[in-house]
């Protein structure tokens, strides 16, 4: 792709430009939730959502887009966060330890379960793995749902309610706090605690995916057997690729908990998995900021949809006759047909996918 | 004993179902190699165009098997169309593509199908109007509707077709040859794209027919009832190996049965009661009578899947399948 590269090029010898265009966007994002929450602190949490599912995104895109490994089940650690938190920071236990300290554990639990699912699995075929992700997370419900007897950990399908919400240095990110007369909502802290993590997450991807294990990771996708005889340990790197995928499931988890204040089972069914790889699809499987892009989109253009959507139908009809919810799930089922059928790297696909997906649509059939 | 038998026979008809759903699943990954994923909306598609037709007939005066036969041959259509339009659109385009684009098509087309299903029939439990009488039969103290023999015998019938379809007939000939090697097959005068469409609709028109055999079993349906239900017939075409048509009658009878023995017995079996000197804090309420359990029968679904990943892990060609090369 010689025109990308020039264009890189073009960009990295204007240091200037550069800093200006991040400085832009920085700006930006800070005045965001202000100008959103001139609309309504509904929306704040709708951008607070979509920063979330980006996260999800990210850590899916490690399994899916590096490695290639689909993972339809990718919710359950998500789950497993959340319920990390939960658990060691609500009256359900009497535990309320600090924000800062169930964070990483719940990183750690996911990633425990991630090695758990991905030990037996890895060594099966693509599809077959998908299948039996798909399994993993609907056994993670079952259990979700269960596991109120005879000892009550979950608390069953009524969920845990009344989690701690954050609180760093005695800030509490619920309340509505001054800085300079200027109110900030607890949406809005939540925002910039959301967005300081989200880069984070992209600085730690952008990362690997340049480094040693990047780079196995995509030999493995490219074909497994040839990684394999240049000596990657293809097994302990997906491994490794799960691993890191279910520990960004696990912080996501951790943090909604602490910003919903309440969850249940019915927060981590098997459409959620689905919405988030449809993100990662949409956005472009491996590409960073295609994936962050998607989750963007597809969090918000349901929501937008809402709000035209019925209005609409009640001007026309009367009455709502086709549900915003019922029009988010048709738009994200086209959009996996549409996006695998007409641009199957994504809306902005990586190179290195671009050029794979090319070359098999030359391939001769099976 | 009577407890071991009821979930035998409860588990068989079960299994029947899983059987003919996992035909649907097998036959199109014996031809293509690919997992059918939104099957399970076409048997619920299946399901709901039977509850209709036979609602609306329900008070028609006309006998009721003609009723559920009048049913099941409109939603066998519907159906057979359903799957064709999900080859075309959602499969076909992509057969060169990597593995994984055709898997994410068919999970986007499962949504549509679920939620244009719910559009049409409402997100309620539609409960099928209980035409038939239920006579129950008493087999060494286990009890067995009439519904459930003919689930079962139907689910043989319909195995036993489908095995002289692809043995016997010109037709099955040509979909083996295409499953052996679609380019010598096309060379040898075979129209692949035909005969892969009329595998689709052949396990469309399949699981229609499960879909009336749940409907009428459970006498609900609901517009995510394909998904769990498909599923767990994935699992049991893994099981019975997947691609082979026996093997999916095997697989499902197998799992139906483990299923609900599983769910019968799992209860007795993690009694901490039976062991009270683990928990000595137990042993008051244990000798109350109280029986506390680990796992109940709520964990039910959990087995197929269980059962997915054990055959996958130690025995990945299935029961009755040939050892099948990887082709990723």
């Amino acid at each position: 792709m010689p025109h990308v590269k020039s264009q890189s090029h073009h960009l990295m010898r204007s240091p200037v430009l550069a800093w200006v265009g991040i400085a832009l966007i920085a700006v930006a994002l800070i005045a965001l939730p202000f100008a959103l929450a001139q609309i309504g602190t509904a929306w704040v949490r709708i951008a607070n959502l979509a920063i979330l599912f980006a996260l999800l995104a990210l850590g899916l895109n490690i399994v899916v887009g590096f490695a290639g490994l689909l993972d339809l089940g990718y919710i359950a650690f998500f789950a497993v966060g959340a319920y990390c938190y939960a658990l060691l920071a609500s009256p359900h236990f009497g535990l309320h330890l600090p924000f800062w300290l169930i964070l990483p554990i719940g990183a750690l639990v996911a990633c425990l379960f991630g090695v758990l699912l991905g030990a037996p699995t890895l060594k099966l075929r693509g599809d077959y793995l998908a299948i039996v992700t798909l399994g993993f997370g609907e056994i993670v419900r079952v259990f979700l749902n269960n596991l109120a007897r005879p000892i009550n950990i979950t608390n069953g399908p009524q969920g845990i309610s009344r989690i701690d919400p954050v609180s760093i240095g005695g800030i509490k990110f619920n309340t509505t706090g001054k800085v300079f007369d200027l109110a900030i909502s607890g949406p809005m802290k939540y925002y910039y605690l959301l967005l300081i993590v989200l880069i984070i997450a992209i600085v730690i991807n952008i990362r690997l995916q340049n480094s040693r294990i990047g780079r196995a990771w995509e030999a493995i996708r490219e074909d497994e057997i040839a990684a394999r005889a240049m000596g990657i340990n293809t097994t302990q790197i997906k491994l490794l690729a799960f691993a890191m995928g279910a520990s960004f499931g696990g912080i996501a988890g951790g943090i909604f908990a602490a910003i919903q204040q309440f969850i249940s089972p019915e927060s981590f069914v098997l459409v959620e998995s689905i919405m988030v790889l449809s993100m990662v699809v949409l956005g472009g499987m491996g590409n960073i900021w295609g994936v962050v892009a998607g989750a963007v989109l597809l969090s918000f253009v349901p929501e937008i949809l809402r709000y035209t959507v019925l209005p609409v139908q009640n001007a026309l009809f009367g009455r709502a006759i086709v549900e915003p919810e019922v029009i988010r799930m048709l738009l994200f089922g086209l959009a996996l047909v549409a996006v695998m059928l007409y641009r199957p790297a994504g809306l902005f696909p990586s190179a290195v996918r671009r050029r794979e997906l090319a070359k098999a649509d030359a391939r001769l059939p099976a | 004993m009577e407890t071991f038998l009821q979930q035998l026979f409860n588990g068989l008809t079960l299994g029947a179902v899983y059987a003919v759903v996992a035909l649907g699943y097998t036959m199109v990954y014996g031809i293509i190699q690919l997992i059918n994923f939104a099957h399970g909306e076409v048997v619920m598609i299946g399901a709901m165009v039977a509850f209709t037709i036979i609602t609306l007939l329900a008070n028609s005066g006309l006998p009721p098997v003609a009723i559920v036969l009048i049913g099941t041959s409109c939603a066998i259509p519907v159906c057979m169309i359903v799957g064709y339009a999900l080859e075309r659109i959602a499969y076909r385009p992509l057969r060169n593509a990597p593995r994984l684009a055709p898997l994410i098509t068919a999970i986007g087309m499962s949504i549509v199908l679920q939620h244009v299903a719910m559009m049409v029939w409402s997100r309620n439990n539609l409960a099928f109007p209980q035409i038939i009488k239920t006579e129950t039969y008493d087999i060494a103290g286990a009890s067995v509707t009439n519904i459930q023999i003919v689930i079962v015998i139907l689910c043989l019938v319909l195995m036993g077709g489908l095995l002289w379809l692809v043995h016997r007939t010109r037709l099955g000939i040509s979909m083996r040859a295409t499953a052996q090697n679609p380019r010598v097959a096309g060379l040898m005068g075979v129209n692949i794209n035909r005969e892969i469409a009329i595998t689709f609709a052949i396990g469309a028109a399949l699981g229609a027919v499960a879909g009336v055999m749940v409907g009428s079993y459970y006498g609900i349906a609901h517009y995510q009832m394909g998904a769990l239900l498909g599923l767990k017939a994935f699992c049991a075409a893994v099981l019975g190996g997947i691609g082979n048509v026996p093997g999916a009658m095997v697989g499902g009878l197998l799992l139906g049965v483990i299923e609900a023995l599983g769910a019968g017995y799992i209860g007795d079996l993690t009694d901490l009661c039976a062991v009270p000197w683990l928990f000595a804090g137990l042993a008051a309420r244990c000798a109350a009578g109280e029986h506390i359990s680990l796992f109940g029968s709520n964990y039910q679904d959990v087995f197929a899947f269980l059962v997915l990943i054990a055959v996958l892990v130690l025995r990945p060609s299935g029961l009755l399948g040939e050892r099948v090369g990887d082709r990723a």
